[in-house]
């Protein structure tokens, strides 16, 4: 019973979050809106038994792919009034695309309740006992799954080698932290007397 | 760990590859650009190490089914790795000529090329995913990699853009797959879908075909094509028509033909019905264009519309006609890039296919060379193209599929309109310039040359050892 309200708050507030995403004025707030999406989603996963999973969303998605999104959102010097000039435009077409979608969505949903899906042998068996589901997913990760894991990283790598390819640019004149050459400085070229007459004081000019 | 050590073996290829590709990242990021000569180098002999590893090494299934070696793979792994070298080979001359060096190029190729190989052998709908996207970011990147060049940053951009949505249509597939078969790897999912496929799989293929459709650039997911071929660099450009597009489409023939063997007949109307967009849109969009890059991503829609009617017959005759046409594709579209990146005017590389007026007088063996490739192409026998098509359209008729094969001579036809312009041009029109053409890098010259001697008359000869290796290749794969 309980359960099965907190799937229901849970789930509509995904959803309607989902849509405020898609449909808010201000970038910064579409962001916001899918944080909560975010959230919600955790939720659900807790609810599945999946606390791990649930975790990950939050620490991820939320800590940090929205909190990224966000600062791009807000450092990028985007016109979204300009952006969303084809709004009514493309709305027909977009609109035709979005019913014919939800059509086969209904007709794949009308196969599940038809049985068509996997069938209960085929559900995921039960955690043995004493074994956190935390613990089951770190037993497979690096055994059954090791290839995916480590191709997964290398998508990673090429991920990064790109970002370093298109934006790394060499400047001249830039000033780098040369440590050796800070430790080896001496006082005597750092650090100049010079003889101030008295009364006169000096002009910043004529220290350089 | 036997268990281990074996798929080690098994996946020697791919770890090869993997690992060397990081240890040249070191040698580039601490020697600097000075090493870019020394990895790409490096690169090439890695490719060819990974070749021989891939056809000496041992056969069978590894990682629990995920990763499957055999004929089909080996074939098709020999074939992205030797595009790949070329293309890094192509590559690095043009990098250095235009002063635009960077050792992450040939990283990024060999990189690319781990996931082509996964591709290849994937026998999972994960390791399809993961290959599919550890060869994309690389492409996209190497799509823009004249990040200075507004053309080039639009083609990356748009091939990613429109490479993350296809990937989201092919994840929403596969996630529905494995809904209903209740697994992901090939081969159960062909014997659930043996019993009854029921519209819930047969909807989760046909969003798995649209989304592999995009990675080929079949029509109707062509739009990218010919944006990016015109953006992206020349030699960036003959990796994308050669290496990625073997693996795909190895990776359509596995994935319908393994995966859902007994719903041949819902995939094939799928396949049939792209390849035959293809044919229209290759045809009729190539007929206006002007720059040659743009003129040849309409002719790689059509040639793709050929390999897929391969598919389509989904027979071992038809997969064996599929491994021929895209080998012979593969080396006459090398010709063609490598045609292009030896010919410049004051140092600006010919784009417009008017340019190309008046060649026979000023480079009549480079004019020869495009000639025979042209021809190739249209599908003169006994040219290299002729013997694809032949292959092609012999297994679609054997299959039944005889109307197809019609559409397809047809859309050759209405093509051979713009081939036959360029030899038009070359051979017949005054030159527009007196601006004599640029002394040829060395590198194209020779590869084109090479390209162009194979389509025609070294093609002959090699036939009597292609046939038996794409028919061994091909053996065992098939709608049973």
């Amino acid at each position: 019973m309980l359960q099965g309200l907190a799937f229901y708050i849970l789930a509509t507030i995904a959803v309607v979050s989902g849509l405020l995403v898609v449909t808010a004025r201000s970038p910064v707030h579409s962001v916001l809106w899918l944080i909560l999406t975010f959230f919600s989603a955790a939720g659900l996963f807790v609810l599945l038994g999946a606390e791990f999973l649930a975790m990950l969303l939050v620490v991820v998605y939320v800590g940090a792919v929205a909190v990224l999104f966000l600062f791009v959102v807000m450092m990028l010097d985007v016109d979204f009034v300009r952006l969303r000039e084809g709004y009514a435009r493309y709305l027909p077409l977009a609109g035709i695309v979005a019913i014919i979608l939800l059509a086969e969505m209904i007709m794949v949903s009308l196969a599940v309740v038809q049985g068509g899906a996997a069938s209960a042998a085929l559900a995921p068996a039960a955690l043995p006992e004493g074994v956190s589901n935390t613990q089951s997913i770190g037993r497979v990760l690096y055994t059954d799954y090791i290839y995916f894991f480590q191709a997964a990283g290398i998508v990673l790598l090429v991920a990064m080698i790109g970002a370093i390819v298109l934006t790394l640019r060499k400047r001249d004149g830039v000033l780098r932290q040369d440590l050796a050459a800070q430790a080896n400085r001496r006082r005597v070229d750092a650090v100049e007397i010079k003889s101030a007459t008295t009364g006169a004081g000096v002009k910043p000019e004529e220290l350089l | 760990m036997t268990d281990l050590s074996s798929a080690l073996q098994l996946a020697a290829p791919e770890v090869t590859l993997a690992v060397g590709g990081l240890v040249l990242l070191m040698i580039g990021a601490f020697a600097g650009e000075k090493a870019t000569r020394l990895v790409s180098g490096l690169s090439v002999l890695l490719l060819l190490v990974a070749t021989a590893l891939t056809v000496t090494g041992p056969l069978g299934l590894a990682f629990g089914g995920t990763y499957i070696a055999d004929p089909l793979s080996v074939y098709g792994k020999a074939l992205i790795f030797l595009s790949s070298a070329v293309a890094i080979i192509l590559g690095d001359g043009w990098m250095h000529r235009n002063k635009i060096a960077k050792f992450e190029y040939p990283v990024l190729i060999v990189l690319a090329s781990v996931g082509m190989g996964m591709m290849a052998s994937s026998g999972d709908l994960i390791s399809l995913y993961i290959g599919i996207e550890m060869h994309s970011l690389a492409l996209y990147v190497l799509a823009a990699y004249r990040r200075d060049s507004l053309v080039a940053s639009e083609a990356g951009l748009k091939y990613f853009v429109l490479g993350a949505l296809s990937s989201g249509i092919l994840l929403y597939g596969a996630s529905l797959i494995y809904g209903f078969a209740g697994s992901m790897k090939f081969d159960e999912i062909a014997a659930f879908a043996s019993n009854n496929p029921g519209p819930g799989l047969i909807f989760g293929m046909v969003f798995l075909i649209a989304g592999l459709a995009f990675k080929v650039s079949a029509a109707p997911f062509h739009m990218w094509t010919p944006d990016v071929y015109q953006g992206a660099p020349t030699p960036v450009v003959a990796l994308f028509a050669t290496a990625p597009k073997v693996a795909a489409m190895i990776l359509i023939a596995r994935v319908l033909i393994d995966g859902f063997n007994l719903a041949h007949f819902q995939w094939a109307q799928v396949i049939i019905l792209i390849s035959l967009i293809s044919f229209a849109v290759g045809a009729f969009g190539g007929l206006m264009q002007k720059d040659i890059q743009r003129l040849l991503a309409y002719s790689s829609i059509i040639n793709i519309g050929y390999a897929l009617l391969g598919v389509a017959a989904g027979t071992e005759l038809g997969v064996q006609a599929m491994l021929m046409f895209m080998t012979l594709y593969v080396i006459d579209q090398f010709g063609f890039f490598a045609v292009l990146l030896s010919l410049s005017r004051n140092g600006r590389p010919i784009r417009n296919i008017s340019d190309l007026a008046g060649l026979k007088q000023d480079r009549p063996v480079t004019a020869i060379a495009l000639t025979i490739l042209s021809l190739s192409a249209v599908g003169i026998p006994p040219l290299s193209g002729f013997w694809g098509k032949f292959y092609v359209f012999g297994a679609a008729a054997d299959a039944g599929y005889w109307m197809a094969g019609v559409a397809g001579l047809v859309a050759s036809v209405v093509a051979a309109f713009y081939y036959l312009r360029l030899i038009k041009m070359m051979w017949f029109d005054a030159p527009a310039t007196e601006v004599k053409t640029d002394k040829a890098p060395l590198e194209a010259q020779w590869i084109a040359w090479a390209a162009a001697a194979f389509a025609f008359p070294v093609v002959i000869v090699a036939l009597a050892w292609l046939e038996p290796l794409t028919k061994a290749a091909a053996a065992g794969v098939g709608v049973g």
